[in-house]
């Protein structure tokens, strides 16, 4: 058995929080369709995409039926084959609108005649298709997957960091995509390594996941996949280690500098559930209509890992799954990390979820905020080095100065402080609005 | 589920939290001073217990007034006063009277603690302002240290001076042997004599990552180191006075020492010196108290010139090249 790769540096700072992976031996269950979709033209960092079909007109399972000219955008296509009912709205977490387009299924989900097999030999054509497929990222926040994909003159890749490290308590999706899919996954690094010729391919997991290490790690050594440039790495098991930058530096020891992207230091990260759809929309053409998601939380009746045609409401996908335990309280999409708290459990399922998340009256019970006491736990666990202690006060004081200085500009709102202060401060909240405030100046 | 609608809770992430909380916080530092407190009992007799209790009650009931009068919700259930309340009475000589160790509380609470601010807003140690007050204002009282077993015999309190007293005055007396150094067997302020109790619960702080070693290590050694070098020996100068109580309880301070890691070396080694120098060449035995506040108001100008560099952002200097 091939040992994995250790890796050789470690971020400092990061957080230990319960693992509650207790869906990590659910295989997958795929839901029917079911009778109405409704899917948000917004469901990626970047522009919005404008309906392309009108009420009344039917569509078939995998047909676009959003698209933008825009560059940073990603198309959105018809989840299930039926009738279009209506083009509605709808509030996104983040508090930003979005059209939706509200389709009826016909329960036969019918293929769309365009959806047809894919070759990909050329950076260009990789790009080209992954941004035909509505690909977006899977880490959460969805930032579309062919401007990542895409290559930057001047900025070559050696080596393709595939993040398959899953740090957020509860999620177990990525797991299952190594699981179940494992030669999807392999495929899928072949191809890029084909069309990108990177120098190096780590698989990278944290050391929690013991099985897909050593999974892969056979496989690898069986089929002899490409030249032997793909390796296994095992990270310590610590949030944020799925995060770009920290993923980056642990695997490679390469610094991303702030504000700069991974391609700078010749890396390329993509999520191991991305490569795995890769593979899979070249042999079928399917473009992205359904998405596996982790249910779970105390106030779910069954935890269990679920394949969801895109933009079903979370209230069908619990009913589907056994239904709550108990009256939910808080309901989120994603991690409770970085996840966001819905607003009811008619919202639909996203491309980028990959976690609903229900929890009961307990779990969702508020701390009240204390007065810190610079005791200096978000200072140590910080994995950007900032000094979330005295944001507070700074933001209080509109002291912009004192913000910047501070360095939240470089804060990815992983969390880790706000997880840690005994006395309850909303820490990332402030450091998000500390940033519209620097923004604003 | 249309019922939902109206009753889910909605707000920024993260949704996790540790289990951390303020009151445990300082319930781990209360249960880390309880070796000392029970050796000071058997060292000083039930007395010792009383004062210490007083300062606490004292230090409760003053928060609690306070904070009604300033229109401040009530804070008391995050036990920070009593942390002030039983460190204020481990810097009190036994034999202090129990007025004034009610003023000492009062002092560190009201003027240092809530006038500024209450938790987090205090820019020096109350506890160690307490102590300084009733040392101005009382210098007999704060001067006459029980014997230790005095409690033992006669209803007089038989007084004996500190070892570091002894070094101080140069008066030929003998000192305590180190074991009872070690064990606490000497005169003292009631809590800071037994420097096995307090390294227990120094140890029980590290070891529930309440505070890091970084601090005590460094003051000490800094302290140690100094005044060997002036020709002291060295573990009297370890085991004596208030350095380990000091060090452990005081300097680690959340609210008023350094959040960084090289803020917390530079911190600890300035009140190392300034110990020494106080115990080498001051007037007074004794130099703790003094050093720790002093290093306690530099503490914004060290946390800023400390101040970590962002992951991935260069030094200025190393911009320039």
């Amino acid at each position: 058995m091939p040992k994995p790769k250790k890796s050789v540096v470690n971020f400092r700072g990061g957080i230990h929080p319960a693992g509650h992976k207790r869906t990590a031996e659910c295989a997958t269950v795929d839901m029917p369709p079911p009778e109405l979709v409704t899917i948000p033209m917004q469901q990626h960092i970047g522009a919005a995409c404008q309906p392309m079909v009108k009420p009344g007109e039917t569509v078939y399972l995998g047909q676009r039926v959003g698209d933008t000219d825009a560059f940073v955008a990603a198309p959105i296509h018809a989840s299930v084959s039926g009738t279009v009912k209506k083009i509605g709205e709808l509030m996104l977490p983040s508090g930003q609108r979005t059209q939706t387009v509200v389709i009826e299924s016909d329960g036969l989900m019918t293929p769309h005649p365009k959806v047809v097999p894919h070759t990909i030999s050329t950076p260009d054509e990789l790009a080209g298709h992954a941004r035909r497929s509505g690909l977006v990222g899977f880490g959460g926040a969805g930032f579309p997957a062919h401007v990542k994909l895409r290559p930057v003159p001047g900025k070559p890749i050696d080596t393709i960091i595939i993040n398959a490290a899953e740090c957020e308590p509860f999620i177990t999706s990525d797991y299952r995509e190594c699981m179940e899919n494992t030669f999807d996954v392999l495929n899928g690094i072949n191809l890029l390594i084909d069309v990108l010729k990177p120098g190096r391919v780590a698989i990278a997991l944290e050391d929690n996941k013991p099985k897909a290490t050593e999974l892969f790690g056979a496989l690898l050594l069986a089929q002899k996949y490409s030249g032997g440039n793909i390796d296994v790495t095992a990270m310590k098991t610590r949030y944020p280690q799925g995060a770009e930058k920290m993923i980056c530096y642990t695997v490679t020891g390469r610094i991303i500098p702030a504000g700069a992207l991974p391609a700078d230091v010749g890396c390329m990260i993509v999520n191991v559930s991305t490569v795995g759809f890769l593979y899979r929309y070249v042999q079928t053409g399917m473009p992205l209509i359904s998405k596996r998601i982790t249910l779970d939380g105390s106030a779910v009746k069954s935890p269990c890992n679920v394949r969801v045609p895109i933009g079903t409401s979370v209230r069908e996908v619990v009913e589907f799954c056994g239904g709550y335990r108990e009256t939910p309280k808080k309901l989120l999409s994603g991690g409770p990390m970085m996840g966001m708290a819905l607003t009811d459990d008619s919202f639909p399922i996203l491309k980028q979820s990959n976690a609903i998340l229900a929890f009961n009256d307990a779990d969702a019970a508020p701390r009240p905020i204390k007065p810190c006491f610079r005791c200096g736990q978000c200072v140590k666990v910080c994995p950007m080095r900032i000094m979330p202690t005295m944001v507070s006060h700074d933001y209080d004081a509109k002291n912009i100065e004192g913000l910047k200085r501070a360095g939240i500009t470089a804060c990815m709102e992983c969390g880790s402080c706000a997880y840690s202060c005994p006395a309850n401060r909303p820490l990332v909240q402030y450091i998000r609005m500390s940033k519209e405030l620097i923004k604003k100046s | 589920m249309s019922d939902t609608k109206q009753l889910l809770v909605v707000h920024s992430s993260p949704h996790f939290h540790s289990s951390r909380s303020t009151s445990n916080v300082m319930l781990d530092v209360i249960i880390a001073l309880i070796p000392a407190l029970a050796v000071s009992v058997w060292l000083f007799g039930p007395r010792a217990l009383i004062v210490t209790l007083i300062c606490a009650s004292v230090c409760v009931v003053a928060e609690y007034i306070t904070r009604r009068i300033l229109k401040r919700d009530n804070a008391i259930g995050d036990l920070s006063a009593v942390v002030t309340g039983l460190l204020l009475g481990f810097n009190l000589p036994p034999s202090i009277p129990f007025w004034m160790a009610g003023v000492g509380a009062l002092v560190a609470i009201v003027v240092v603690k809530q006038m500024f601010g209450g938790l987090g807003f205090n820019f020096v140690n109350p506890a160690l302002i307490g102590r300084i007050a009733l040392i101005v204002s009382f210098p007999k009282e704060m001067s006459a240290f029980t014997a230790p077993f005095a409690w033992h015999g006669s209803a007089d309190a038989v007084t004996s001076a500190t070892p570091l007293g002894i070094l101080n005055e140069g008066s030929g007396e003998a000192l305590p042997s180190l074991a009872d150094l070690f064990l606490g067997r000497h005169g003292g302020s009631l809590g800071e004599t037994c420097a096995l109790a307090l390294l227990i619960g120094g140890i029980y702080l590290v070891v529930r990552r309440v505070i890091s070693p970084v601090i005590p290590l460094c003051y000490i050694c800094t302290t140690v180191f100094i005044t060997t070098l002036f020709g002291q020996n060295p573990l009297v100068q370890l085991l004596s006075g208030g350095l380990i109580l000091g060090a452990v309880f005081m300097a680690t301070d959340y609210v008023t020492s350094p959040v960084t890691f090289s803020g917390k070396i530079i911190f600890a080694f300035g009140c190392g010196v300034l110990t020494a120098v106080i115990r080498l060449w001051g007037s007074m035995p004794e130099g703790v108290s003094f050093s720790i506040i002093i290093m306690n108001i530099l503490v914004p100008y060290i946390e800023r010139a400390t101040q970590p560099v962002p992951f991935g952002v260069k030094r200025e200097k190393e911009k320039r090249k």
